[in-house]
């Protein structure tokens, strides 16, 4: 299969606009989760605005919430599909640019230094752009994050050493959803990355923020840690907002990779409750929308 | 726990008298202000041609459409959808809005420290607590965009809304030294122990 950059561009445009306005099937079914076994008058409440918002922005065609964020694309590639990576690059960041010009959304993004905002939603090596590889034949898939600054913000790293074990692992992450507090929009999905390295363990954190309510760890390690850091999380009573209840966080999130002997890093990437993404499949009967 | 339907520009005393717990909804003007706004304002020296004295200002940057100017669109800018960001970022600016400026409510979401709480206590302010990323709900609040100052900073403009039925919005700091923020921190941190126990970390 080859792909036509004319058609990424236009996915791309499309990804951005679908992303920020329809919540994912799974998010909506964690607000409904919480809802039930929310126990605080304000949480509550806060939780039934939220799920209210949800409606409101499909009704309304509007966006969930005024981040547009930093845009994320992450490519997934399967065998024998053909592509020029160079113009798919530029047909992604010029889809990206006219989703915010021609809807138009608030460019979010800016120079690091001087601040200048191009109102493109683009920057230097903004669009963020991410590869992998399948081994399905035929698959190429676009997934669209826009990263809210909220929980973005929410971002943590820390070398721990061999001797601070798992113990480590979790203080820190108990620590970090502590000091966050409502800053990140709960209830949010907490993701950790563990292992690997500096760079490494803060994309697996971010793998791990963005990944659907539901799934699972592949790795039995890692999805025993994040079961565990679930139920403490959320014994926490940060709640909805930082305004206490124990609706903190939809779930914690755990990715690993094998690290340094020693080594024994730990990072942290909050999603915040508009945990927005959207994913384009191209198929050679066109391309397909969902999440 | 009261509700208070206020129109600004309000008074000290009446400020005073809103507590953590109750609820505000607003109608009339509201300014929109933002991490840039601030910095121009408090670190670059720029003034406002905005009287903010007895004023609401909210933690945001909208998204707009730029249309042609007329009764409806004054400044030629259209409500996309228009929400609310993180507070604590803008820590330091509580208490400058306050002297130089004349504020009275900072709406946001997440809360603000100490040192706003201080300014709430000595000057009299209160926090109002927006429900974060619930933008497109808030959009139907907004009545119209009224006025822009600093429009180079666009989107982080000072941005003067109409509003109307704009909450209930929940207080979450008060001028009496309360802060709801506060609480739930306190009590977490009390609940850290027994989460780690939970989680079988041995000394923490």
């Amino acid at each position: 299969m080859k792909i036509d950059p004319a058609a990424i561009e236009e996915a791309a445009r499309e990804l951005y606009i679908r992303a920020l306005k329809i919540l994912p099937d799974d998010i909506k079914d964690g607000f409904r989760r919480l809802d039930a076994g929310e126990t605080d008058a304000t949480a509550k409440t806060i939780l039934a605005t939220m799920i209210e918002n949800i409606g409101v922005a499909e009704r309304t065609n509007n966006l969930l919430c005024q981040d547009t964020g930093i845009p994320i694309y992450n490519i997934l590639v399967g065998r024998g599909v053909e592509f020029d990576g160079a113009a798919l690059k530029e047909a992604i960041r010029s889809g990206c640019a006219r989703a915010t010009v021609e809807h138009p959304l608030r460019s979010s993004v800016v120079h690091p230094i001087t601040r200048v905002n191009e109102h493109t939603s683009c920057g230097r090596r903004v669009p963020v752009i991410t590869f992998d590889f399948s081994d399905r034949p035929g698959l190429f898939e676009i997934e669209m994050v826009p990263k809210g600054s909220g929980s973005e913000n929410g971002s943590f790293l820390k070398m721990c050493i061999p001797a601070e074990g798992v113990d480590g692992i979790k203080t820190f992450v108990i620590d970090k959803v502590l000091e966050a507090g409502g800053r990140v929009c709960p209830p949010t999905i907490v993701g950790v990355g563990v292992g690997g390295t500096a760079d490494l363990c803060a994309k697996l954190a971010k793998i791990a923020a963005t990944r659907p309510l539901g799934s699972a760890c592949d790795d039995p390690e890692g999805a025993l840690l994040e079961r565990e850091l679930s139920l403490a999380v959320n014994s926490l009573g940060v709640g909805p907002q930082g305004l206490g209840g124990n609706s903190t966080a939809f779930a914690v999130h755990v990715e690993t990779a094998a690290t340094h002997i020693t080594m024994n890093p730990v990072a942290v990437n909050i999603q915040c409750h508009s945990a927005r993404r959207a994913t384009a499949t191209f198929t050679a009967a066109g391309v397909r929308y969902g999440f | 726990m009261a509700h208070h339907d206020l129109v600004c520009p309000v008074d000290e005393a009446a400020i005073r008298r809103v507590r953590i717990g109750d609820t505000v909804t607003l109608d009339g003007p509201l300014f929109g202000i933002r991490d840039a706004t601030q910095i121009h304002m408090f670190d670059r020296g720029r003034r406002t041609r905005f009287d903010l004295h007895g004023h609401a200002v909210i933690h945001t940057a909208p998204n707009v459409r730029k249309v042609p100017r007329s009764n409806v669109y004054p400044v030629g800018f259209a409500p996309v959808c228009i929400g609310t960001t993180t507070s604590a970022r803008m820590e330091r600016f509580t208490r400058p809005l306050m002297t130089e400026y004349g504020v009275r409510i900072i709406i946001g979401k997440g809360g603000l420290m100490d040192e706003t709480l201080q300014a709430f206590r000595d000057l009299g302010g209160v926090y109002l607590a927006v429900i974060g990323g619930t933008a497109a709900l808030e959009t139907t609040w907004i009545e119209s965009i009224d006025d822009v100052d600093f429009e180079d900073l666009n989107p982080e403009c000072l941005w003067r809304f109409t509003v109307k039925g704009f909450g209930p919005l929940l207080v979450g700091m008060d001028s009496a030294g309360g802060s709801l923020y506060e609480q739930v921190r306190v009590d977490a941190l009390a609940r850290r122990a027994a989460a780690l126990a939970r989680l079988g970390v041995k000394s923490a």
